[in-house]
């Protein structure tokens, strides 16, 4: 890149990778800053294999107490009260992730995500975000989009055994190769905001159910005001009015939204760790991509879902709906 | 998803895991984050610095350390209260017999080479236990279920071999770099440092070979008192210079080719200035592995393009330094990738080659890779890989079977899916190794000795670790422990017999019944016999039908020898492959998978380039080099 050289022992150390991805990618690695905030078990999966990989920085954000729940998908931490009673998740965290690769700066930032301002996503490449609410993600998400510099946004959210990647690199260069010649792609990324106004009626008739099912959830947990995930079994008749109302808004059929999909939604609250591995992995991958500026980005959703063992990628934008 | 019977079914688990490299680490770690409660995981590596950016549950500190206790360790820490038991050992030791799989409700490998697999999948096969496979190289991988009776054997699709390069093309006639590396390892390398009765095609391409090979011999060997630069500069010369213009002396060759250019010390550097460089004798210990000629010169960044000059410094750096550091290694030498003045060397010549014949250079980081068959390796692939062994892992305990599925992870998607679930395709039903099909040997049963069958054919091509051999009741040949001694006196003895003058004779229709007691594999080989063998095209003198080539070698570029079933012990830290090629609902059994390169710290003894059946024009049989017609 700018022709700083890698250190004797970084060539050694990410000797693998770099043949994956090449030495200016793994230079570019070092000098990005990712902040993460929501620190359930995708993430975790996702830091350890950015703090792995060996990025510049990872700032972790999460100010929950470590409960047993919390930690049941979480291998940085053991699940031993006398350990982490009366320690915040970021803390605990950030205490091991350290020591995975001590060439990565790994600290925590305390406060609500919703609260900060347009100026502190500044000093970040990539911002991920989860286990957080409707509301803060399209927040985070317009902040990121107010610098004047280009963000990596991500939001994940994993539920049952199922899981959604969200991706928005606004206007987005990349090279690709093929067939040894390289080649420079553009992308152009829809807001949440935006990608979610959609009209369910333009998306393809067979787009993924989960994401419809996603946002039902997403936006009765908004009006409910309750934390993400905190659901249950009895929320299944009040879940199906909005799903209801929101159908005949889009003139969707109510089929697209199975009852079989919101019941594991509602009451899968704990994570299934291969699940974790599997979207915490992808990201991983998604987020080396985006920083490196080599190779086709996901655009911009992704389902796993372990029921049919399928991870899909849906673009879910205006033009592609009228196209 | 977490229901209570799926979760009675992981908690009841014993389940046994293969490898505890860059996919065991992951799978171990979403094993116990699962709440599987009795974990085996047998490895028989150690760390090493370069494993470190994936398999995280291991630090700087356990460089040296056994994988499989470490990674316990490493998993205990957060799941204090489950069991894992570590084995550090190679899961072809005979403790791991049947029995011993017998105990596990699941067998999942995370394993780095061919032989291993086959091995695990025939003690699967005969202990009845499902077998889970898995691999990974880049952004690519895969994971596939394997249940006796109803899915596919791992060994049940034919897996092509590795690239291989015709001989023309690596000691006459190279286009691409991965060409000189080829020539500079297998042909240079072993010549000057590996053992010197190897066979060796270093020297074959004048025309004239039978009158000066007794001369061209004398070349490579240095003299009793001779000087090393005075060595360095006639052996440089005679393969860079001399070799050149004898290769040019055959017009036909170059009609539709690039000349190569002859290159001489004396035009590259003047005798002083070899005299500059080194010295040794101060600063580096005799017979110290960490040698390096980049050091002496002044080298530092491996990732350099460096010139033909500097290039051809480090060629004699690296040799003086084999004959002052390492000569009591001379003649035992085998390239492997983590000796460093071994890789030097090698990354010398090559580029001095490739000058020589127009292709651009490399440096030393990208040779080493291409001379090593470094696989690539990312932290992320092996924990999507993992994560789904686990989900396919807690069917196969439900016994779900119409829900187990092969699934691949792709680099790009197809269909919209960038992890692509398939159903299991059904048993071969011709595979010799999961049904009882017959294989047929085509051999000269007047020539050939028993010792050629047992070699050739039961442990290169069969991968068989401890072969007994039968010919109706009587028994022609058997391996282990607990022999008399006069059986193996007469077990040594039949060795040396031709198979016709055998105590039971083997000829043309005979059966033979070949056995490994610990695989539990049984098959049956009916003799055909045949008089003539084309030395080119079947340079084994003998040819096997119905046999899979699943084994060929997983990683030499000029596909060697067939691999040493039963002995290489050498360290591989890599997650060989299998990818892709093309996805779609209907695929032929026969084109489904590639084969990825691995490490090549396993390096087949015998690195002669063989001149295959499938690469042969070249020269028709006999040495006249100047009419070859070849493609790659």
């Amino acid at each position: 890149m700018d022709g700083e050289e890698l250190t004797e022992h970084e060539t050694a150390l990410y000797d693998r990778q770099i043949r994956v991805w090449g030495a200016d990618a793994q230079r570019r690695l070092s000098k990005s800053h990712i902040l993460v905030s929501g620190l359930k078990g995708t993430v975790v999966e996702f830091c350890k294999n950015i703090v792995l990989a060996g990025v510049g920085s990872v700032t972790l954000n999460d100010d929950r107490l470590v409960t047993e729940e919390l930690l049941s998908a979480n291998f940085l931490i053991p699940l031993d009260e006398n350990v982490y009673a009366g320690k915040t998740l970021a803390e605990l965290c950030c205490d091991s992730l350290k020591d995975f690769n001590p060439m990565v700066r790994v600290s925590v930032e305390k406060g609500a995500l919703s609260n900060f301002g347009v100026d502190f996503f500044d000093k970040f490449d990539v911002v991920v975000v989860s286990c957080c609410s409707l509301s803060t993600k399209k927040s985070v998400n317009e902040k990121c989009r107010k610098l004047s510099k280009r963000m990596a946004f991500y939001t994940v959210d994993c539920r049952d055994n199922c899981g959604e990647i969200f991706v928005d690199l606004q206007n987005y260069i990349y090279s690709k190769k093929k067939d040894d010649e390289t080649f420079q792609c553009h992308l152009d990324y829809p807001s949440f905001v935006e990608a979610i106004a959609v009209p369910w009626k333009s998306l393809p008739r067979r787009v993924s159910k989960l994401y419809l099912a996603m946002r039902v959830m997403e936006k009765y947990e908004e009006l409910e005001g309750r934390v993400p995930g905190e659901t249950s079994a009895a929320d299944l008749l009040n879940v199906q009015k909005l799903r209801k109302e929101l159908c005949e808004a889009h003139s969707v059929s109510e089929s697209q939204i199975p009852d079989s999909i919101l019941q594991r939604l509602l009451e899968g609250r704990q994570e299934f760790p291969p699940v974790c591995a599997i979207i915490g992995g992808i990201l991983g991958q998604e987020v080396i991509k985006a920083i490196s500026g080599k190779g086709d980005p996901l655009k911009n959703f992704f389902f796993f879902d372990a029921m049919d063992g399928k991870g899909i990628i849906e673009d879910i934008s205006e033009q592609k709906a009228q196209g | 998803m977490a229901s209570e019977q799926h979760l009675s079914a992981i908690k009841g688990a014993k389940v046994l895991m293969v490898g505890a490299g860059g996919i065991g680490c992951e799978l171990l770690k979403t094993l116990a984050l699962s709440g599987f409660k009795d974990i085996h995981i047998i490895d028989m590596d150690t760390i090493e610095v370069s494993n470190l950016n994936r398999q995280f549950l291991f630090r700087q500190s356990h460089v040296g350390e056994s994988k499989a206790k470490v990674a316990r360790d490493a998993v205990l820490k957060f799941r204090p209260d489950i069991s894992i038991t570590p084995y550090h050992a190679n899961v072809k030791d005979p403790e791991f017999n049947v029995d011993f799989f017998k105990q596990f409700n699941v067998i999942l490998n995370g394993l780095d080479n061919l032989d291993a697999r086959r091995h695990v999948n025939r003690l699967c096969l005969a202990a009845g236990v499902p077998l889970i496979e898995s691999g990974t190289t880049g952004f690519l991988g895969q994971v596939t279920v394997h249940v006796k009776g109803r899915t596919e054997c791992y060994e049940c699709q034919t897996k092509p071999a590795p690239k291989t390069y015709p001989v023309c093309t690596i000691s006459s006639t190279p286009s691409k770099f991965v060409h000189c590396i080829v020539w500079a390892k297998d042909l240079l390398f072993a010549k000057l440092f590996g053992d010197k009765n190897q066979q060796n095609d270093l020297n074959v391409r004048s025309s004239n070979v039978s009158s000066s090979s007794q001369q061209t011999e004398d070349v490579f060997e240095r003299q009793i008192d001779e000087d090393i630069e005075q060595y360095g500069r006639r052996l440089y010369d005679h393969v860079f210079g001399y070799n050149i213009e004898l290769a040019l002396s055959n017009e036909e060759t170059w009609r539709h080719r690039n000349r190569p250019r002859p290159i001489y010390v004396k035009d590259i550097i003047p005798t002083e200035l070899i005299h500059e460089n080194g010295d040794l004798d101060k600063d580096s210990i005799i017979g110290d592995s960490s040698v390096s000629a980049m050091a002496t010169l002044g080298l530092k960044n491996p990732q350099d393009l460096w010139s033909l000059k500097e290039n051809s410094k480090l060629f004699f750096e690296a040799l003086k330094l084999f004959f002052l550091k390492r000569e009591k290694e001379i003649g035992n030498l085998i390239f492997d990738k983590d000796d460093q003045l071994a890789v030097e060397f090698v990354t010398a010549a090559a580029n001095i080659r490739a000058s020589s014949f127009g292709i651009p250079l490399h440096s030393l980081f990208e040779a080493k890779g291409i001379a090593g068959n470094i696989v690539h390796a990312v932290a992320t692939t092996n924990a999507i890989i993992a994560g789904l062994i686990v989900i396919e892992a807690i069917k196969v305990l439900q016994n779900n079977v119409k829900d187990y599925r092969m699934t691949y992870c792709l680099e790009h998607p197809s269909k919209k899916m960038l992890l692509m679930p398939v159903e299991p395709f059904e048993p071969n039903k011709s595979c010799y190794v999961c049904s009882e099909t017959p294989l047929t040997l085509e051999i000269n049963t007047h020539h050939s000795k028993l010792r050629d069958l047992v070699e050739k054919i039961v442990k290169a091509k069969l991968g068989m670790n401890l072969p007994l051999i039968m010919h109706g009741s009587v028994l022609l040949y058997e391996v282990g422990d607990d022999l008399e001694e006069n059986e193996v006196a007469n077990y040594a003895a039949n060795l040396e017999k031709v198979l016709s003058e055998l105590p039971s004779p083997i000829t043309g229709g005979t059966i033979l019944t070949v056995e490994d007691l610990q695989q539990e594999l049984k098959c049956s080989i009916n003799i055909k016999h045949r008089e003539q063998f084309d030395e080119e095209k079947e340079p084994d003198g003998m040819i096997l039908f119905g046999w899979t080539q699943a084994l060929a070698v997983e990683k030499n570029y000029n596909g060697a020898s067939t691999s040493q079933a039963t002995s290489l012990n050498t360290e591989e830290d890599e997650e060989l492959q299998f990818i892709p090629t093309q996805i779609g609902k209907k695929r032929k059994l026969s084109d489904n998978f590639i084969t990825a390169s691995s490490d090549n710290s396993c390096i087949p003894k015998e690195t002669k380039i063989k001149r295959k059946a499938d690469e042969v024009d070249c020269n028709n049989g006999n040495s006249d080099y100047g009419r070859e017609k070849m493609e790659q």
